[in-house]
């Protein structure tokens, strides 16, 4: 293997946290730098301490450093008012965005769905939609493949300790963004997604219902064996990934009932919904890295 | 108890929560006929929406015979006196379904959330509130939190913009003693231009009660539905309810032998099936669940070959919240396959 593929992880909360650990763990990409906002945060020092370059100077602050640190993709975890700004000046400078915010400039990834087509474009920015949709844009797909599907519906039900404030502040952008990847990624001709968030102690594991309505007959074998294989491609970056019920059908129905357990590196291991993210994000980078490495795609040459 | 010459709004459900116990099925003309004659026994407002409010037609709840538009557009010019509210639950609508709601001329918005996660209603009471509508902070599964807790999370949809706040026992699981104190710690507390209102499901036959206890501790707001048409055992009878608030001299400004004419006439041939508390009705109060859950827990028990009530139960059990239909299929396999194996 050729030498990794350099990183900069942008938001010093819990989601860049731990992506940071898994990233640590990565054969493909190198974290070597971590930006904030805020010179006191929690989240820059633990980076520090885990030997990691920071600065509290935002994107401004690591800019001047792209080049001599060689750093070809960065991980945006604020929010989706600052992404845009963020996005920018880093494509300026050849570097690849991964937007974990709701910002979506750039066209929605999911991994086992669409990952390798972005990466073989090069697509400067890509946005990894929401954890609903990380979690069951999959099982549409699954399904689609297998013959037309009219509507697809999903159903996020999340810990109420899981759920920041930026997420309930702007809640409808979560049902609308995850709406539109069942549609645009899934191939379900109209999509509707629902959110549940559930207060429970011990907080509950990330629960989502996934329903197909298919065009004519649906095909049960082959929609079982195709479900089965996407869980399967799920669980090579997300382990925690299960089907717990389903595929069940019912007319014209197939409904699929699963569960998402996270890692447990920096979040608790019931927030899947926010692991999926993090795992997701940096199996993305990680198929680019596989493709340069190949020499199906060339990084945006530097002198 | 002593009530007399108090004033309450009374605000209809039979077609809203009653579309639960219609799997949404209520045809534009029967919704017209019943709000009309509601309007004409002087009901002063009355909800229409899917029974998951704005936006609920979905695999998960139903869909509806007609979509929220077409229901609201039929209702809302017909009425003389009566004042239309719709239902909006985060998560399941949006500010898009408010706008469309506020331009079919609702004039009531009803933002619920689980009582203890009032912060995702910021976008949509503070939209309605900018346009000028009657905003109502709906806080459903009161019996989840303390009195302290639900105070809590009104103050902050207070601070959105709510003009009205709502304790909702939505399994029905209250008695009397706890609907006072959490009303009275609202009213007690809040700001007096804000007001207090109670919505109430009969699955103990504490519709009334419970009703009567708000009032008692500062509700000017009572959620009823004519005949009790509404999820699990239906909500407070407002037939029934009138006739006792009259008794005790309690204002209502709806006429009681109308309303019941509504009730007997109307509303109850409407029925799929009786509403009133049935052993797995009995069981959502008793196990403090959502109301809505009754016929999915009782067609996923016939599917599955398992009991409905052990379905609620055990979702009791899992603290599950409003919303949460998808898990009574997944409980039901689950409980199928269990079952299979021992």
């Amino acid at each position: 293997m050729t030498q990794k593929l350099k990183a900069a992880i942008i938001g010093p909360g819990n989601i860049g946290t731990d992506l940071l650990m898994k990233m640590k763990r990565s054969d493909w990409i190198e974290p070597v730098w971590m930006v904030g906002i805020d010179p006191t945060s929690e989240g820059l020092k633990r980076a520090e301490e885990m030997g990691i370059k920071t600065t509290s100077e935002g994107v401004d602050g690591l800019a001047p450093h792209v080049i001599e640190d060689d750093i070809r993709i960065a991980f945006d975890a604020t929010s989706a008012y600052v992404h845009a700004e963020n996005s920018r000046k880093l494509n300026e400078l050849g570097v690849i965005m991964v937007d974990l915010t709701p910002a979506a400039i750039g066209p929605f990834c999911v991994p086992p769905v669409n990952l390798a087509d972005h990466a073989r474009n090069l697509e400067m920015n890509v946005n990894m939609v929401t954890c609903g949709g990380q979690a069951t844009v999959p099982m549409v797909a699954a399904v689609s493949r297998v013959q037309p599907v009219s509507y697809g519906e999903i159903i996020a039900t999340v810990s109420s300790k899981s759920v920041g404030p930026g997420t309930r502040q702007n809640i409808d952008e979560f049902t609308r963004t995850t709406a539109g990847a069942v549609e645009k990624v899934g191939g379900a001709k109209q999509g509707k997604a629902i959110i549940i968030i559930n207060p429970a102690e011990p907080p509950l594991m990330m629960r989502d219902t996934v329903h197909c309505l298919t065009e004519g007959e649906p095909d049960q074998a082959a929609i079982t064996e195709s479900v089965e294989q996407m869980v399967a491609e799920v669980q090579k970056y997300v382990p925690g990934y299960k089907l717990v019920n389903g595929p069940v059908f019912d007319g014209n129905r197939v409904s699929m009932f699963m569960e998402v357990e996270g890692l447990g590196d920096f979040l608790p291991k019931y927030a899947g919904n926010l692991d999926i993210m993090t795992a997701a994000a940096l199996r993305t980078a990680e198929m680019f890295a596989e493709e340069v490495d190949k020499n199906v795609i060339s990084l945006p040459a530097r002198g | 108890m002593d009530l007399k010459g108090k004033k309450v709004r009374l605000h209809d459900m039979s077609l809203r929560d009653g579309m639960h116990a219609k799997r949404h099925q209520i045809s534009l003309n029967q919704m017209v006929e019943v709000a009309s004659a509601m309007d004409e026994a002087g009901m002063p407002l009355i909800e229409v929406t899917h029974g998951d409010g704005l936006g609920g037609a979905s695999v998960n709840y139903g869909f509806p015979a007609h979509t929220d538009e077409e229901y609201l557009s039929a209702v809302v010019p017909k009425m003389k006196q009566a004042k239309v509210s719709a239902l909006l639950l985060p998560g399941i609508g949006t500010v898009d379904h408010l706008k469309m709601a506020a331009d079919c001329g609702v004039s009531t918005i009803r933002v619920a959330t689980h009582c203890t996660e009032a912060d995702v209603s910021q976008q949509h009471i503070g939209m309605a509130s900018k346009m000028g509508m009657d905003t109502v902070g709906f806080l459903m599964m009161a019996h989840m939190a303390s009195p302290e807790k639900i105070l809590e999370q009104a103050q902050l949809m207070v601070s959105y913009g709510a003009n009205c706040i709502y304790a909702t026992d939505s399994a029905g699981y209250m008695l009397p003693d706890e609907v006072s104190s959490k009303i009275g710690l609202l009213r007690a507390e809040l700001p007096a231009n804000i007001e207090i209102g109670f919505h109430g499901h009969h699955n103990l036959g504490m519709g009334i009660a419970n009703s009567l206890a708000a009032i008692d501790a500062g509700a000017a707001r009572i959620d009823g539905s004519v005949a009790g048409l509404g999820a699990g055992a239906g909500n407070t009878p407002l037939e029934v309810f009138c006739a006792v608030l009259d008794r005790m001299d309690v204002e209502t400004g709806v006429d009681l032998y109308k309303i019941m004419d509504v009730a007997e006439d109307l509303v109850v041939p409407l029925m799929d099936h009786p509403i009133r508390v049935d052993r797995d009705a009995l069981t959502l109060g008793y196990a403090g669940v959502y109301s809505s859950f009754l016929l999915f827990a009782q067609r996923a028990a016939a599917k599955y070959g398992v009991q409905a009530r052990d379905i609620l139960v055990e979702l009791g059990r899992r603290g599950t919240v409003g919303g949460q239909e998808d898990m009574i299929e997944d409980l039901a396999l689950t409980m199928a396959k269990q079952k299979g194996k021992g």
